[in-house]
């Protein structure tokens, strides 16, 4: 009989995971924290063309991209004369489960069926569960899909809560967890007893199915103004929603495209509290997930990430709970769509960044999700409330994660805070210091971080030798 | 008189999956002291059964999983949650902020 304790099932962990999503991770090792990430790509992803094929088969993708005339004739007041971009939103709350997550799910669930396996199961709270159930539903597979949903005291997040009612519309399976990571263990545990495939949002299935939501909203954006997004704004969580939608848009010649991360403020708040777990307001997109894991990519649940947001990433701005809201808001009431709120993180950054810019300039949200019970503005700052969040209006930069919620009182309030890409480089760095235990790294190391890091290696060994 | 349940009925089962003292060493200490718990709907797979006892369920999916029966007929509990004065009033003042400012414009 196997030994299932806790340190036992963690230490077959790659060989549970060869198994489970079919890849062979040792092919792409070179040394230390260098891996041939482009090869693993090519080989094991699938081409834009393939992955389009695969996503028509289950109706997904080929979502509206809408012009925000009010939010545009809004920001166009509120910014200095001559500036105020135009701001274009990609409605990929129109995919079959509602969200952009259906991308990716498409092909891992396509690559489960195509290798015979008889069901897929993810580790996941977020839209990527329903995602997930929706394909495997349409392919007929069997689905499992585990959560973290409650707190020592059985109180479930709204929000998760709700997407465990969606995947459980779609026929899965819904294992709902305390708080922990430990949830990992369990899901080895799943996956061992079952065989089912992992649609992992980490692979590069997944992380390729993110690549026609670029490649598509650049041909949209050609088609309606002549050229290519001088801006598109991403809502950053794990990193493969930026990693992809860029892959797609160089693949399509968008090269000069800046790629602007959002994310919501959600510092002092541990993510692995259950004190701290019911008080986040955000299920994702904050920077709770976005800023660990562009910083050590390879911290998710397969042994590489193919989601490494730094390689892609111009800037990264910050913005806060009661603005998120604050916005989710505007966009029912001024352009009559109700969505979000955590894919509005990117808008909410998109309307101060506008205000910035020349007019002639435009910017691509890339991104909304379905909303609802659970899910709207109302329920989460119902329930905010009910853990002792004070939720009030008044000036945002007063907001403060956990204990204040500060919605703004007007939009001329709306506001990011950048975390400098200096800042997030060198924490990437002194992260690679720590989990691999040296500050020597050779050659083939050091160009490997440069690329994460869109970086040359003089620069990476400069800021080396600046950490103590 | 404890509820009961019957074969074939939906109802919510309980586990334990970590003991407090199992927990992962990294974990941060107030979650180091509850036990990672579980909870998982299915149809319940014997004659009948008792709110507390140990139960077999089968899944949506087919799966049979041992517990302790903790809810007969769970249903979702979520909503849109209260009205929010803070979120009604956005509407109705940046609309009037707009014809402010296109008027300035003008």
């Amino acid at each position: 009989m196997k030994d299932n304790s806790y340190a036992s099932v963690m230490a077959r962990k790659n060989e549970i995971m060869k198994k489970a999503v079919g890849i062979d991770y040792s092919k792409y090792e070179i040394e230390g924290i260098a891996f041939d990430y482009e090869k693993m790509m090519d080989e094991v992803g699938y081409s834009l063309e393939e992955v389009t094929k695969i996503q028509s088969e289950t109706s997904v993708g080929n979502t509206p991209l809408v012009k925000l005339k009010q939010i545009n004739r809004l920001v166009k007041i509120i910014s200095p004369k001559g500036k105020g971009a135009q701001i274009f939103l990609k409605d990929e709350g129109a995919n079959p489960s509602g969200s952009f997550k259906d991308r990716r799910a498409a092909v891992s669930v396509y690559e489960a069926q195509k290798r015979g396996y008889k069901g897929v199961i993810a580790a996941t709270s977020g839209n990527y569960g329903a995602a997930v159930a929706s394909q495997a539903a349409k392919r007929g597979l069997k689905c499992i899909i585990v959560q973290e949903t409650f707190d020592s005291r059985g109180k479930g997040q709204p929000e998760i809560v709700e997407k465990a009612r969606a995947c459980e519309a779609y026929g899965a399976e819904v294992i709902q967890l305390s708080v922990g990571p430990e949830l990992f263990y369990y899901f080895l545990l799943l996956l061992e007893e079952t065989s089912y495939f992992n649609a992992s949002l980490y692979t590069p299935f997944g992380i390729a199915g993110v690549e026609t939501l670029g490649s598509e909203l650049n041909q949209q954006m050609i088609e309606k103004t002549g050229k290519s997004p001088d801006y598109v704004v991403v809502t950053n969580a794990g990193g493969g929603n930026l990693t992809g939608t860029t892959r797609g848009l160089q693949k399509t010649g968008a090269f000069d495209t800046k790629i602007i991360a959002a994310s919501v403020d959600l510092s002092g708040l541990h993510m692995a509290s259950d004190t701290d777990f019911n008080r986040k307001s955000f299920t994702t997109g904050h920077t709770g997930f976005g800023i660990p894991f562009a910083t050590f990519p390879d911290r998710s649940d397969v042994p590489r990430n193919a989601a490494r947001a730094l390689r892609y990433m111009d800037r990264y701005l910050i913005v806060t709970q009661g603005e998120t809201f604050y916005v989710t808001e505007l966009l029912a009431q001024l352009e009559g769509m109700q969505r979000g709120p955590a894919g509005n993180t990117s808008l909410c950054a998109a309307i101060s960044l506008a205000r910035e810019l020349d007019e002639n300039k435009t910017i691509v949200v890339q991104e909304t999700e379905y909303t609802g019970a659970g899910k709207c503005p109302s329920a989460q700052l119902t329930f905010a409330r009910e853990n002792g969040v004070v939720v009030r209006t008044g000036d945002p930069t007063e907001n403060n994660p956990g204990s204040e919620i500060v919605l703004p009182e007007s939009p001329e309030q709306l506001h990011y805070t950048e975390m400098t890409m200096k800042k997030i480089k060198t924490s990437y760095i002194k992260q690679a210091i720590k989990k691999y235990g040296k500050k020597e790294f050779s050659e083939t190391e050091l160009a490997f971080m440069a690329k994460d890091l869109k970086l040359t290696k003089e620069v990476v060994q400069n800021i080396i030798t600046t950490i103590k | 008189m404890s509820e009961k349940a019957y074969n074939g009925q939906w109802v919510k089962i309980h586990n334990i999956i970590l003991e407090p003292s199992q927990r992962a060493p990294a974990v941060p200490e107030d979650t180091k002291k509850c036990p990672l718990e579980m909870l998982l709907n299915g149809f319940l797979d014997q004659d009948e059964a008792s709110i507390g006892e140990q139960v077999d369920i089968k899944t949506v999916i087919g799966r049979t999983v041992k517990g302790r029966l903790t809810e007969i007929e769970p249903k979702y509990d979520h909503s849109f949650g209260k009205p929010i004065l803070e979120l009604l009033t956005i509407g109705p003042k940046v609309r009037a902020f707009i014809e402010k400012g296109d008027s300035n414009e003008r």
